[in-house]
């Protein structure tokens, strides 16, 4: 069976800045992907590619088996994108711009979809009224509604919850995991780790258009040292444990721990110099962490 | 014929719509002015055409350029308002392939154009009624010359990343192109070199065809004004189409 997304050794040079650097890429149908890096890491580029709003300087890239360059109405077909910046077309109301995005895929007469998707995302009340009359948040909303119009099985979120209120992303993400549980495959850019760690079942990292890291989100949070303790002494933290504090305030330290044993040889340590643990707090490792020591390093 | 070009079209249509005050009505006034001031003006002193009375040899003149400049003002406005504003990024991500892209913005500037054209036409009746001899002749320069304008307007909105390359573009190129193709004149009342260098002139064409429509009567033989309309608007569709496939300023 075809991959949803099939990216293979995709580049990409704007003058002298190499953004997305032989890139191979494999998301499959239903998944859940995170496409993760920091500002001018590649990721919209890449995702541009994908929609054909740009083309590879070199590699192909495949939508369930669709060459987004050679058959790209076909590959077009199958993708849903939310573009990052909040665009709209000022002369149409929501429900004119859903029916128009529609008609643009080939689906003339689809207002119960319509309907529904604005349902989901809250949009009814709003239906006639013209784009430049929507606060932000609902533009936002718009443009989540006209990538979903046509039922894509692969939906591209570019940051979909950017400048957003709580309701709305929690809104949405529900929509979302929805359409997910019935098959589309999803594949979501954002900055707000937590909602990548919430969401992804996996995650690719890119920094300088290359990708740095790409595993199960399981994998990606066994694969750090990421676990850190937090500990209330009696006394003074003993000099041989100096090299794993991380962060004191007064009586309390927090130290990085390799592994959960490791935390027997501090315990252990502490009890040689005779100090008492008055309070101890373990605190897990979260993507936040991986993502600062994986980029970090790269 | 497609869905998505039907869309596209459809939209390019409610958009001109939508501000119709701005498409329709401010263009036709802007006609039925330079009618009044040079028919007030000129009636008494020219006569071009035998037994044809100024403002009548005017009013197909001033209905070509309207169309025209109309044509061209709708395809290349939309498609930088749609660049500027980024909402060109719907149109770009959906499955519409270059052909019906460049087929949806030139017919809706062919229907922009004549439809501004039939406002003038009929709101000019007040000042005088030409007689309508060749109907076919003047359709045919009328769809033609928008569809050529229309066509031009589509390059003109991709090249240009500002309001200003565009009123540049329209201002040097367009307006005197219209101008001096003979919406107020015969060109056998220009001295030679001029009448050689009007020739030159694809707008010229347009409207001596146009006009021959009309009275019957024209500059050119209507047939050679056709090939060369036929022609120009054959080129700057193959042009056209050429830098859409590239994705010039519209993929990167």
């Amino acid at each position: 069976m075809s991959a949803a997304v099939d990216v293979r050794q995709v580049c990409k040079r704007f003058g002298s800045l190499q953004a997305v650097d032989h890139v191979d890429l494999r998301i499959e149908a239903g998944e859940f992907f995170g496409l993760l890096g920091p500002n001018g890491a590649g990721k919209t580029t890449l995702i541009n590619l994908l929609s054909g709003l740009a083309r590879p300087d070199a590699g192909q890239i495949f939508i369930l088996g669709q060459d987004v360059v050679t058959q790209y109405r076909e590959s077009r077909r199958l993708l849903g994108v939310v573009p990052q910046e909040l665009v709209f077309d000022p002369f149409f109301t929501v429900r004119e711009t859903l029916r128009l995005q529609s008609g643009y895929f080939g689906l003339r007469r689809n207002d119960a979809w319509i309907d529904e998707v604005m349902h989901h995302l809250d949009l009814n009340d709003k239906a006639d009224t013209n784009m430049r009359r929507l606060s932000g948040g609902m533009k936002r909303r718009v443009l989540v509604a006209q990538a979903l119009v046509h039922k894509p099985p692969v939906i591209v979120l570019d940051e979909p919850t950017a400048g957003v209120d709580v309701e709305l992303r929690q809104g949405l993400w529900r929509f979302i995991q929805r359409l997910n549980s019935e098959g589309h495959t999803v594949l979501l850019t954002t900055h707000y780790l937590e909602e990548a760690q919430a969401l992804c079942n996996r995650v690719a990292m890119l920094k300088r258009g290359k990708i740095v890291a790409l595993d199960t989100m399981k994998n990606l949070l066994n694969s750090v040292a990421a676990s850190r303790v937090q500990l209330r002494l009696s006394g003074e933290l003993p000099a041989v444990l100096k090299p794993q504090l991380v962060e004191q305030s007064d009586d309390s330290y927090t130290l990085a721990l390799a592994s959960y044993p490791a935390l027997e040889t501090v315990l252990a340590q502490l009890r040689e110099a005779n100090i008492a643990v008055l309070e101890m707090n373990l605190q897990e490792a979260d993507l936040e962490d991986v993502f600062l020591q994986v980029v970090g390093a790269a | 014929m497609s869905s998505s070009f039907a869309t596209l079209f459809y939209k390019e249509v409610l958009r001109v719509w939508k501000v119709a005050f701005q498409t329709l009505l401010a263009p036709i006034l802007t006609s039925l002015l330079y009618l009044l001031i040079f028919s007030h003006v000129l009636e008494e002193h020219i006569q071009v055409y035998p037994g044809v009375r100024y403002t009548a040899f005017l009013i197909p003149g001033l209905v070509m350029m309207s169309v025209l400049q109309n044509a061209f003002a709708n395809s290349s406005s939309s498609l930088i308002q749609s660049k500027i504003t980024g909402n060109i990024v719907f149109v770009l991500l959906a499955p519409i392939a270059y052909g019906e892209f460049f087929a949806a913005y030139v017919l809706a500037s062919v229907v922009r154009g004549l439809a501004v054209g039939a406002g003038v036409y009929v709101s000019a009746l007040f000042f005088a009624v030409p007689p309508m001899l060749h109907p076919l002749w003047i359709i045919v320069f009328a769809v033609l010359g928008s569809a050529f304008l229309g066509a031009l307007g589509v390059v003109a909105g991709i090249w240009a990343d500002k309001f200003d390359q565009l009123a540049g573009f329209q201002n040097f190129i367009i307006m005197p192109l219209t101008f001096l193709s003979g919406v107020f004149y015969s060109i056998h009342s220009l001295p030679e070199f001029w009448q050689g260098v009007s020739r030159f002139n694809p707008f010229f064409y347009m409207i001596d065809g146009f006009r021959y429509g009309f009275f019957g009567v024209s500059d050119i033989s209507p047939w050679f004004s056709l090939a060369v309309v036929s022609a120009c608007f054959a080129a700057m569709a193959a042009f056209t189409l050429a830098m859409l496939r590239s994705g010039y300023k519209l993929r990167l």
